[in-house]
């Protein structure tokens, strides 16, 4: 059977070199990206330091109801996703796709809810600019601003995240992972994780932080 | 006539054999080709910029040209020469090579890499065609999002592509250098190159991202009106410039590590001895990579940072002097009772450190915060930092391409037009540079097409000097070339060099070694001199 021994790229001596390498390459692509949220996070301590009333009043503008819902969410999501790499260790091999469907549709939970979420944002007049919400006060679109963008941002990883996935599943329901050879699994596995971590971040920021100050 | 060796260049000679290879020593070649492309665009607006400050008054361009002819000049020298330059033409080509390696770790990504940076490139080429930018280099807001009427969106899209192929480059190097080294290659046995390519690749991924957001936010800024650093929308322009060099000093060091890791390699060779203090100079350049990112403050004496940060962060500059000081120190014990000969990488070698040592210690009179007071946006900054960026960074990939040269090509340059190459290059470097210190010192500011009467004579001798740097540019070409038909063929190991990559063929194999190599000794193990001061078996 091909997938019991993966291929190793020419430039590789043994697959163990193989795996080593993508582990690093993927957590050194993470701390990439910690960066690059990075600028955001600092842009959000700046304005909430200067516009401290602003940032009270707009989050408690923001839903909290579709804010908590979308975390449980994205907690039972990683929680599924962790089962299918766990699947995968085990050699469970019927297990891995099943998992990865399950946070497939975990993921794709999120971007729904969040794009109610969003509806009610526009309805109730939040995106900054010149329709901006008038009982608000003006630097509240700053904390908007960071709000659209973050949470933009991350649904766009979310997105990326539930593409690689949906290759997972399509190369998992081969059988191409077990318990020798499941590199990608974990890889995306580790990136997942990531997003995650990123909404746990967002979700205190954004929604509970002083929302009854 | 016989058949030649199979190599990395007749392993393919169809269009679509370069370009969609995996090759790390293609990869290489093809970044040189675009960096050289990229190079003399924004060296023809450094010319009309010289030839316009010939004289005080505002004769060749209007001041709106000129302030995209700076722009353009400052974009393309920093991302699309400087950056890719070492890491990306050199690096490519020699890391997997010197430790012994097939490939990168990951080749395609490697590929990725290059046409990021040639579709960035290829926005930015567009933004200048169709009317060009007059930001300057580092769009400082909020002119650069409420009132520049220029392409800023897609000069700063070609910028933001641009970075994730330096991103991936950095994540590929570091993987490399980490997982790729052939047995018994331990970390203190790689040659000082890897170091300092190791570094640069930790900032590049660290730093690089900080860009992106930085450069997003401008652009979203710019398209919705959102009050993110304009003040008058109640943002915050100090954040930008705070965001932008947390990117930017790093950046710098991007443009001189693998400087410095190039020219340890020639030191050491060029006297053929051991480096002097190996651990120190390895270790220097993490250092340099570690402290770089906490001085960015000191770009920003005089925006209106606290005084307390602009403290901390000069004596954080500072700090960077000890790493420098301890290479060039390093460097110059190892020249000392070295068995020295003045072949041109030498001569580029020597040449990069006077001049480094002149744009280093200038860097002092700027992080001292009274003196920036006095030359801050002077020519002054200017002469400073084209002395690291310049007469650093562009000395030593001169140095390394010649060095190298024989191996990536499988010929001799000339050796007499390329020794004469690197004596004008230092004498039209000076000439070019120096008087702009006077000009600082004196006040003439940077970025402005006119002046007072009395600056000029400085700038006839700029002027001047940039002409006979040119010259300096385009001998290389000419001999390059050449060398490619006429030149002497090189052999494995033409310069007696040790490291793994003289060990192969020039040019080397498709997958570099027939047998991956066992590695036993220590970097630089040149064969010690006897008594009447002979190498042993020389």
């Amino acid at each position: 059977m091909p997938e019991e021994n993966p291929i190793v790229a020419e430039q590789f001596e043994d697959a163990q070199q193989q795996a080593e390498a993508a582990h690093l390459g993927m957590w050194t692509f993470i701390a990439t990206e910690i960066l690059f949220f990075g600028g955001l996070f600092l842009a959000y301590t700046v304005y909430r330091h200067f516009y401290f009333d602003a940032f009270v009043a707009g989050s408690r503008h923001t839903d909290l109801f579709f804010g908590t819902l979308n975390s449980i969410i994205l907690l039972t999501s990683s929680f599924t996703m962790a089962l299918a790499v766990h699947a995968a260790k085990e050699n469970r091999r019927r297990a891995i796709p099943f998992f990865l469907l399950l946070t497939i549709f975990f993921g794709f939970a999120f971007l729904v809810v969040k794009g109610f979420e969003y509806h009610k944002d526009i309805v109730d007049q939040l995106v900054p600019g010149a329709h901006f919400n008038p009982q608000l006060p003006p630097a509240a679109q700053i904390f908007f601003w960071l709000y659209w963008t973050m949470t933009g941002l991350h649904g766009l990883h979310i997105c990326i995240g539930l593409g690689l996935l949906f290759v997972m599943w399509l190369r998992a329901r081969r059988g191409q992972f077990s318990s020798t050879y499941h590199t990608p699994v974990e890889l995306t596995g580790l990136y997942w994780h990531f997003v995650d971590i990123v909404w746990l971040f967002l979700y205190p920021l954004l929604y509970l932080v002083q929302r009854h100050a | 006539m016989n058949a030649p060796e199979p190599n990395y260049l007749n392993a393919g000679d169809t269009v679509k054999s370069w370009l969609l290879t995996t090759d790390h020593k293609r990869i290489g070649i093809l970044y040189l080709l675009t960096i050289l492309c990229f190079f003399l665009v924004a060296a023809v607006a450094a010319a009309m910029m010289r030839l316009e400050l010939l004289t005080p008054q505002g004769d060749l361009v209007m001041s709106a040209t000129y302030n995209k002819l700076f722009t353009m000049h400052g974009v393309l020298m920093v991302w699309f020469f400087l950056i890719p330059s070492i890491p990306s033409v050199l690096g490519n080509f020699i890391i997997p090579l010197m430790i012994g390696a097939r490939d990168v770790a990951f080749p395609k990504l490697n590929l990725l890499s290059w046409y990021l940076f040639i579709i960035g490139g290829a926005f930015v080429m567009h933004a200048i065609i169709i009317g060009g930018v007059d930001t300057g280099w580092t769009f400082y807001t909020p002119y650069s999002t409420a009132y520049s009427n220029t392409h800023v969106i897609e000069m700063a899209g070609g910028i933001f592509i641009a970075g994730f192929g330096s991103i991936l480059t950095g994540l590929n190097f570091i993987v490399t250098i980490q997982k790729m080294r052939a047995p018994g290659l331990t970390w203190f046995r790689m040659p000082i190159f890897l170091w300092s390519m190791f570094s640069t690749s930790i900032i590049l991924v660290l730093a690089t991202p900080v860009l992106a957001i930085t450069l997003a936010l401008m652009a979203v800024e710019r398209i919705w009106g959102v009050g993110i650093f304009n003040p008058k929308l109640g943002g915050d322009p100090i954040l930008f410039q705070h965001l932008f060099w947390f990117y930017s000093h790093p950046a710098v060091y991007i443009m001189i590590l693998p400087g410095m890791g190039v020219v340890s390699e020639l030191i050491t060779c060029f006297s053929r001895k051991k480096i002097f203090g190996y651990h120190f100079v390895a270790f220097s350049s993490v250092a340099i990579a570690i402290v770089g990112f906490v001085v960015w403050g000191h770009h920003m004496f005089v925006s209106s940072q606290s005084i307390y940060a602009g403290i901390v962060f000069s004596f954080l500059s500072f700090l960077v002097a000890i790493p420098s000081a301890i290479k060039v120190f390093n460097w110059t014990a190892t020249l000392y009772r070295g068995s020295i000969s003045l072949e041109a990488p030498m001569l580029y070698a020597l040449g990069f450190l006077g001049l480094f040592v002149v744009g280093g210690l200038t860097g002092l009179f700027l992080a001292a915060l009274s003196v920036d007071v006095h030359v801050h946006g002077t020519y002054f900054v200017v002469a400073h930092f084209h002395y690291i960026m310049v007469g650093g960074m562009v000395t030593a990939f001169m140095g390394g391409l010649h060095y190298w040269w024989p191996k990536i090509t499988g010929r001799m340059y000339p050796e007499k037009p390329a020794q004469l190459a690197a004596i004008i290059l230092f004498i039209g470097f000076n000439l070019t540079f120096f008087p702009q210190f006077v000009l600082g010192y004196l006040g003439m500011p940077r970025r402005v097409h006119d002046y007072a009467p009395e600056f000029q004579i400085y700038n006839v001798l700029s002027t001047a000097g940039a002409s006979i740097l040119a010259i300096a540019y385009l001998l290389p070409v000419i001999y390059f070339v050449w060398s490619l038909f006429y030149g002497r063929k090189a052999g494995a190991n033409p310069w007696r060099a040790t490291g793994l990559e003289w060990t192969t063929a020039s040019p080397p194999p498709e997958h570099n070694f027939a047998v991956t190599p066992i590695v036993t000794e220590d970097a630089y193990n040149y064969p010690p001199l006897n008594e009447v001061g002979e190498h042993e078996n020389a």
